[in-house]
């Protein structure tokens, strides 16, 4: 067999022929034998004082098996634990999240009670028979109110302010003292909702013989979640397994642990049945965690070359009625981030994060960094404008010198490598932007607004050093050569779209020299697969790969011990190339990596000393984040009667390093592309003042349907880092973290002949609409 | 997601399914295409004790072109209207909002009969209809009777059908320069704004115009102030086209959502109506 390299190559994705032909099991595929299904109870209220709940009618009825709510759980059982939230911050305020509310809800769709019934329907039918009943509180939903002052969403805190966070550096006064111009803009970044397909999905079983409880859930971290499970349960972790089956969409919403994750599985131990709930639609809209939802004050220095000097911040979060997960976390990603690809030094911020009756926001693709990004590329924008600048120009003022990595950020991150210059080079040059330019000003004399949005980002991902961590940030793979020559990985990271099944194996198949068709790779389920910390923050290949890499490595010097004994040599004159095992220079003898597995695995014919067996676990401890980046251009025209806006050409050119498989990267940059298009334009999560969402269904809520994004025009750099063995850098995210800003600076840009310097996104069209009532100018601003 | 509890019967015939509603009294619905019922039963908006299935009543289905006259079967899928050449010469309107409706899944389930009996505020066929000045046919216990489109749609998931009957088809005379223009919802897709137009032309000039516009009110309506100011106007002269057209909301009171303020509703009811006379104006 000749060797061909996998690295590098567009192989088609191994697991998308059992996902399109409905051959993959998701959580909802799961049955087993006498499954009883969940129902929860919530709260139709965004505040209110529960004053009596009264169960009778749907324990009376016939196909319920049990009714329990967060009485029952608190006291009669025990239960008091809160729900968990990773953080290193001293001084956070952590009220106390419980699994079923106690006295009182703070978030519309909060779970007051289960009711657990021998069908969905005759759940759903029996929850509706649970009557509550509840004195209305004053709500508070928007962030600022809720920073000012009551109403308190936890009264006993006599605040709102969960945290804030000041920070300083370089000399910020003096920055603005001096400078030329000052841009000072609010930017909200909207409440958006992640709408994966699948919806938040589970089944517990207790075997009560074995007192060992299964959760299968669609989750993205299952060993986190069993580690949080047996703090929550109080189990012993090695009596749990979690079970990540297929996932039906992630985006950082399943990096958590619900209320109903727990709730679910407690209820399968009491009962001793297994338990199976699939939230609704609705459910999903209300109880699963949001994204973004920030009010971003900012004003920047600049010099009238477009040299921007200083930056000054006030990052107000809304941490909605409880924290999550990583809910607070996600504001200081922002503030790391502030700089984007920027030089400049001085700068003053604030990140202060509240409460508000509203749905917990946390990691939605991107986490915090989009944030950034959003207002950065914003304000650079907005400089170029008051400027006269072109944006590319200034941004080519700005950037961080290739001469200059690693750089060490004056938010203290060192970027690991780039070239943004290049990157962005070669997008102007692939979206022909002088060419635009031209266009936009003569479509401009025929009464035609064509837009032109740059977005050059930089974002923080492959998460993290431990150190850097809530938790712990490594992860880990192991690599067993089977007796007869297949290859078994299993991955920590618990990959749920992204595609590892075929990279991993790409890089194992060239790395050990075996058809990709005999490497099977396994994740997901706590019972097989060593600790791993799961796939989030782009850190899938980039920290979950390494360890492979490392794995193949321990193998790689193992077969050759081994192979060096069969042929009576040195194993130090011994290599691998292209895939086998040889004397060094010399390819006329080789053994492949499945004949020195067979060998270990036979066991009579090895170095003195050497184990049997070829196997190997290996962690990855990455010594740094890594810092994908790129250039995203945007051209949008804005019909001036109605306002609303045709994506014309889009085109995106990013650099994450070396590429495994091109396609599947190039399927992550269309993925995110649209999200953040799609935050650009269409979507928003609104609450009314009482708290209800008014948004709640997929008839009011866009997520974006195939026509309503545009083709997409990509390209990469390859720029590596030295941080992980694989010179790779997360692509995950990207995609989401650059288009918002392109699109948004598209938009904008279409209308500067009305003056139009900022609109809050989602640019709607009545937005756009009402800007473009004004006079237009030739396109000359303020 | 998860509807209530309920029975299901199906009906062989008009007859039938008259006999059944009778039978099963106000707790029955009709289950025509199931495309606007089902979700609201799931969302538990609609509670009915008694489905009664029509959708295989064979005299229901299909479209007629006999001289001037087209006359289509309540139980007609949007998908049918979508692929009919003879609609698309006869009745651009329909043609235009049937191809514009939701999304396969819904065009090769829901009828035009369903989507009119509905009475939904945002739907496409009411504002076409009423363009077109269609006939409903309505079959009850005692018969049939025949009601204009401006009567049989009275408002908010409101029309003129009684509880017992049942819509059978609807009829209009051809109207070869007819269109419709929509802006869609960015999520539901439904009509923010939709408007159907229906002109006579002679020698480039717009002799007769019916405007109907959906997605602002309660219902449907006539834009009747833009229709007179549209007579004799040159139809390719969009400046005449777009003054005649301002006010065609006038006197409406205007819903507003999340998305779309009823001011702004009301401004676009005058864009839209332009483009639709436009596009009726011009050959297909
Ligand atoms: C995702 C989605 C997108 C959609 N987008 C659009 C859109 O863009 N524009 C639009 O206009 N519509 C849209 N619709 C609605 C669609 O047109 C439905 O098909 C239509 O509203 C209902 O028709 P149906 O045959 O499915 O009726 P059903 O849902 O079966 O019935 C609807 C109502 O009409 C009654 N009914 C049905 N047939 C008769 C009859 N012959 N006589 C008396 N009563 C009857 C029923 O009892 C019920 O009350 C959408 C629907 C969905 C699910």
């Amino acid at each position: 067999m000749a060797f061909t390299a996998m690295v590098g190559a567009r192989i088609r994705r191994r697991e998308d022929p059992r996902l399109i032909t409905g051959r993959a099991t998701y959580v909802d595929d799961v049955r087993q034998v006498g499954t009883v299904y969940a129902a929860f109870v919530r709260s139709p209220y965004g505040h209110a004082k529960i004053t009596s709940i009264d169960t009778s009618a749907a324990k009376g009825d016939p196909h319920v098996l049990a009714v329990y709510t967060g009485e029952d759980l608190h006291h009669a059982h025990n239960l008091k634990a809160s729900l968990p939230v990773a953080h290193k911050m001293p001084d956070l305020k952590t009220p106390p999240h419980y699994v079923l509310a106690l006295d009182e809800v703070r978030v519309i769709g909060e779970a007051v009670a289960i009711v657990v019934a021998d069908s969905p329907y005759t759940a759903r039918d029996a929850a509706e028979k649970v009557v509550v009943e509840y004195d209305e509180l004053p709500a508070v939903v928007d962030t600022e109110k809720a920073a000012a002052g009551p109403p308190y969403v936890h009264e006993s805190l006599g605040t709102n302010v969960a945290f804030t966070m000041p920070f300083s550096a370089g000399d910020p006064d003096k920055a603005f003292a001096e400078a030329d111009v000052v841009v000072k803009q609010r930017i909200v970044n909207q409440r958006v909702a992640p709408v994966p397909i699948e919806p938040r999905s589970m089944v517990a079983n207790y075997d009560a013989g074995m007192q060992q409880l299964t959760l299968y859930s669609a989750t993205q971290i299952p060993h986190l979640l069993r580690t949080q499970l047996a703090i929550v349960l109080g189990l012993p972790e090695n009596k749990i397994r979690a079970i990540a089956p297929e996932v039906g969409g992630g985006f950082g919403a399943k990096l958590n642990v619900y209320a109903e994750e727990v709730v679910v599985s407690w209820v399968a131990m009491q009962l001793e049945r297994p338990v199976k709930y699939i939230e609704t639609r609705s459910e999903c809209f209300q109880a699963m965690i949001h994204g973004r939802d920030q009010i971003d004050d900012l004003e920047i220095a600049a010099k009238n070359d477009g040299t921007i000097t200083g930056l000054r911040l006030k990052i107000t979060a809304n941490m909605g009625a409880y924290h999550q997960l990583l809910t607070p976390v996600v504001p200081t990603l922002t503030l790391l981030m502030a700089h984007g690809c920027y030089k400049f030094e001085n700068i003053q911020a604030e990140v202060v994060g509240v409460f508000t009756n509203t749905m917990s926001t946390d990691a939605y693709r991107g986490a915090g960094r989009p944030e950034a990004t959003f207002f950065i590329e914003r304000a650079i924008d907005m400089v170029a404008q008051r400027l006269k600048l072109d944006p590319a120009d200034v941004r080519r003022k700005n950037f961080i010198a290739n001469s200059a990595f690693p750089h060490t950020t004056a938010t203290g991150l060192t970027y690991d490598s780039g070239d943004y210059e290049t990157t962005m080079d070669k997008a102007l040059a692939l979206a022909d932007y002088t060419g635009l330019r031209k266009r936009q000003e003569e479509l401009r004399k025929q009464g035609r607004y064509l837009g032109i949005g740059l977005s050059t980002y930089v974002e923080v991902c492959g998460m993290g050093p431990s150190a850097a961590m809530p938790a712990a940030g490594w992860d880990s793979a192991t690599i067993r050569i089977e007796p007869t020559g297949s290859i078994t990985v299993l991955t920590g990271v618990s990959p749920h779209g992204q595609g590892q099944e075929t990279t991993f194996a790409q890089i194992v198949a060239d790395e050990l020299g075996v058809p990709i068709d005999q490497i099977s790779v396994i994740h997901g389920d706590t019972d097989k697969v060593q600790y791993g910390v799961g796939t989030f923050g782009s850190r899938g290949t980039a920290v979950g790969g390494a360890a492979l890499k490392l794995a193949i490595d321990t193998i790689q010097a193992k077969a050759i011990k081994i192979a060096a004994h069969q042929w009576e040599a040195n194993p130090d004159d011994l290599e691998y190339r292209d895939g086998k095992i040889q004397v060094k220079g010399d390819p006329s003898k080789t053994m492949s990596t499945p004949e020195a597995g067979f060998l270990a695995f036979m066991g009579d014919n090895l170095p003195p000393g050497l184990e049997p067996g070829l196997d190997a676990t290996r962690r990855f401890e990455p010594p740094n984040f890594v810092f994908p980046f790129g250039t995203h251009i945007c051209v949008v025209e804005v019909d001036a009667q109605s306002g609303q806006v045709e994506v014309v050409k889009y085109f995106a050119v990013d650099d994450c390093g070396r590429l495994i498989n091109p396609m599947i990267a190039g399927g992550q940059v269309h993925g995110g592309i649209a999200q953040g298009l799609s935050q650009a334009l269409f979507e928003e999560v609104v609450y009314d003042d009482r708290g209800q969402l008014l948004t709640g269904t997929l008839m009011d809520y866009a997520i974006p349907h195939a026509e309503q994004v545009p083709h997409y025009e990509l390209d990469h750099t390859v720029t590596p880092t030295t941080v992980n063995p694989l010179g790779i850098k997360g692509i995950g995210e990207a995609g989401t973290i650059g288009s918002t800003p392109a699109v948004a600076n598209a938009v904008i840009d279409a209308l500067a002949p009305f003056g139009v310097v900022h609109i809050d996104m989602p640019l709607k069209p009545e937005k756009l609409w009402a800007a473009m009532q004004a006079k237009p100018t030739n396109g000359s601003v303020q | 997601m998860i509807p209530a509890a309920f029975d299901y019967v199906r009906a062989t015939s008009v007859e039938d399914a008259i006999r059944l509603l009778e039978q099963h009294g106000d707790d029955a619905k009709l289950l025509a295409g199931g495309h606007s019922l089902i979700p609201m039963m799931k969302l538990r908006l609609a509670a009915p004790a008694v489905l009664i299935d029509i959708a295989g009543i064979p005299q229901l289905d299909g479209i007629r072109v006999s001289g001037n006259r087209v006359t289509i079967g309540a139980l007609t899928k949007h998908a049918a209207l979508a692929a009919s050449d003879d609609l698309r010469k006869n009745a651009g309107a329909l043609y235009d909002a049937a191809n514009d409706l939701g999304d396969p899944q819904v065009r090769n389930r829901g009828t035009i009969g369903g989507a009119s009996a509905h009475g939904d505020p945002s739907a496409d066929y009411p504002a076409v209809l009423q363009a077109l000045e269609a006939t409903f046919t309505l079959t009850g216990k005692s018969g049939r009777r025949e009601l204009r489109a401006a009567d049989f749609f009275r408002g908010m998931f409101d029309t003129a059908l009684d509880p017992h009957e049942v819509l059978t088809q609807i009829a209009f005379d051809a109207a070869p320069n007819s269109a419709y223009v929509k802006f869609h919802h960015p999520a539901s897709h439904y009509a923010v704004v939709g408007v159907a137009a229906a002109l006579t032309l002679s020698g480039g000039k717009i002799g007769s115009a019916r405007v109907a516009i959906t997605g602002i009110g309660d219902s449907a309506f006539r834009a009747s102030g833009v229709e007179a100011a549209l007579q004799g106007v040159t139809a390719s002269d969009e400046a005449a086209v777009r003054a005649a057209c301002a006010g065609a909301a006038r006197g409406v009171t205007a819903r507003s959502d999340t998305f779309a303020s009823a001011s702004y509703r009301t401004a676009m009811a005058d864009v839209f109506a332009a483009r639709a006379v436009t596009r009726a104006a011009s050959s297909r």
